[in-house]
């Protein structure tokens, strides 16, 4: 309870927690509330500027651009949320058995994910998605393998800091096998900087997903996708600015969410922070 | 470490589905031509002897092989286009360092004030902030509205230092404006902890004067730190380099990136993904060596 109260007096948290929660149900139930068709072309209102019937105006096509950016909500946070549930998953049973179990298994793990880490994201992101080609999917993967190192790392120093604790050392008297010991007694104690990593891990991806569809590798047309629609916005840029322009606000708003939520918790759970 | 990422660079074309040479060929192409270009190509051979082939071209003979769209060889390409890429990574890194230094020593020295908020602000927009958006609204600003600066192109410095400079502004403040934002929160915190040390305390109730115990004492033992925030910014300054080649065609490896994997030009991917990340490697090398010359103390592993 407890911490529950000092969670809803902390500013960020809250903050990040409403923004996540507000475009959360936008991408949930966007697709009822649009008001256009967002693939539904009307070429008698191309390039429209904001105003009373399409509120962010149009695009080349005529499909109207609010609609299309409720439904890149859906896009984005399903992407965001599978790569992330991926990248945590195996980041962190690596991690975990990496820190528990140390010696060689350790260091050659930490190893490959030193050589992943060697490469800058975007790069890696692109490798990936030239191997396994385009689509949505396949950037699900691209993002997650971008993000398996940096969840093995906090995983690895989590488990860690906790293996030399007193209950573990007690548990392994009692005589019970590591398995349980990592699932019930470690990685509970370990789960908070990997709650925050997941969170700045989802505003990463939601990034992620938008560079990806930029370049043209990721969501593939005609499903609307925040970083696809920038990218048509770049072309047309002279002639409709609100096409370039909301898109990315909405990325940016959507990252700021998970950043706030991410940073705030990261505060209220570092014991230097916290003044008890 | 590199040679892992060298194997790693070279499993991109073993990885893909399907052969390079089918790529080459098209979908058209029978089995047998398929076949006697695998033969010509060498990729028929076991994978360790085609690594070890790669390998040492490009080590010997500075050779990249060919690419696989036009024919041409790859070492001119990627040689031209490293130095862009150089360029435009070392420009940004200089516009992050002008904008990250005097904001977080100042938010530093003064916290709470509204320099310290102002900021925490910039700083917050920029960890969010996607850089294509970025460099969206920067061509819309100062391209389309302004028409003070291009929106993208490249002109080499030895042909004129005004055309340069005009070209690379924009690409340079995109990369380096993120990244000076990311970098300000760090350095306010790692200034923060040195100000509070007890030395910092010692020379002040000695009666220096301010400035003095800014400049001799806490400055440089927060230069530390302040190597190590930059040594761990570069991944996030070299992605958004990649990202800001391609929105402002900027002639760099980033771009080859991106343009051979959507031609499917693997040797030209192998190519510029092996070049950045070796650049990328080479300049952490640095930041590590300027981090044992600052502090003497450190022994280098």
């Amino acid at each position: 309870m407890e911490f529950l109260r000092r969670s809803s007096s902390h500013r960020l948290v809250v903050l990040g927690g409403i923004i996540i929660i507000v475009l959360g149900l936008l991408a949930l139930l966007g697709s009822l509330l649009t008001p256009y068709e967002p693939t539904g072309m009307d070429f008698g209102a191309r390039f429209s500027p904001p105003g009373l019937k399409h509120p962010f105006g149009t695009d080349e096509f005529g499909r109207d651009i609010l609609s299309r950016i409720l439904y890149g909500a859906t896009v984005s946070f399903k992407v965001a949320f599978i790569a992330v549930g991926i990248s945590s998953t195996v980041g962190v049973f690596l991690g975990a058995v990496a820190g528990y179990y140390g010696g060689w298994l350790d260091e050659i793990t930490m190893r490959f994910m030193d050589i992943l880490f060697a490469f800058p994201a975007v790069l890696l992101a692109i490798t990936v998605m030239a191997i396994l080609g385009r689509g949505v999917e396949n950037a699900m993967i691209a993002i997650a393998i971008v993000y398996i190192p940096i969840f093995a790392r906090v995983a690895r120093g989590a488990v860690i800091s906790v293996r030399g604790r007193e209950f573990v050392t007690a548990a392994r008297a009692l005589g019970q096998s590591h398995t349980i010991i990592i699932f019930r007694h470690v990685l509970p104690n370990a789960i908070g900087p990997i709650i925050v990593q997941t969170s700045l891990s989802l505003a990463f991806a939601i990034l992620a997903e938008a560079a990806l569809s930029f370049f043209g590798l990721g969501t593939q047309p005609p499903t609307p996708s925040w970083g696809r629609m920038l990218s048509e916005g770049r072309a047309f840029l002279h002639q409709a600015w609100w096409m370039g322009v909301f898109p990315g606000l909405a990325i940016m708003l959507a990252v700021m969410g998970f950043n706030f939520f991410g940073d705030g918790l990261r505060d209220l759970l570092d014991p230097r922070t916290r003044n008890d | 470490m590199l040679f892992g990422v060298s194997v790693l660079t070279f499993a991109i074309i073993p990885l893909v589905p399907g052969s390079p040479a089918r790529v080459k060929l098209g979908v058209q192409a029978t089995d047998e031509t398929v076949a006697a270009l695998e033969r010509q190509l060498g990729l028929d051979r076991p994978l360790t002897a085609q690594y070890w082939d790669w390998l040492s071209g490009i080590v010997t003979r500075g050779d990249f092989g060919k690419s696989l769209i036009s024919d041409k060889s790859i070492t001119g390409e990627v040689t031209r286009r490293l130095p862009a890429t150089l360029q435009l990574a070392f420009l940004a890194l200089l516009v992050g360092l002008l904008i990250a230094l005097p904001a977080g020593i100042t938010s530093a020295l003064r916290p709470g004030s509204k320099i310290d908020l102002t900021a925490s602000i910039f700083s917050q927009i920029g960890v969010s902030i996607p850089d294509f958006w970025m460099g969206i609204l920067f061509i819309l600003l100062f391209s389309e509205t302004l028409r003070w600066l291009p929106s993208s192109g490249y002109t080499p410095i030895m042909e004129s230092f005004g055309g340069w400079l005009r070209h690379i502004i924009l690409p340079a403040a995109t990369a380096g404006l993120i990244s000076g934002a990311i970098m300000t929160r760090f350095i306010r915190s790692a200034m923060l902890e040195v100000l509070g040390q007890d030395y910092v305390r010692t020379a002040r109730a000695k009666g220096l004067p301010e400035s003095i115990v800014i400049n001799k004492h806490a400055l440089r033992n927060a230069s530390i730190s302040i190597v190590t925030i930059i040594g761990l910014q570069m991944a996030t300054l070299f992605s958004a380099v990649v990202v800001v080649e391609i929105i402002f065609s900027w002639p760099g490896l980033g771009s080859l990136a991106l343009s051979s994997t959507l031609q499917r030009d693997y040797p030209m991917l192998q190519a510029s993904v092996l070049l950045f990340a070796t650049a990328f490697a080479f300049i952490n090398l640095l930041t590590d060596l300027s981090y044992v010359l600052l502090d003497p103390s450190v022994e280098y592993a």
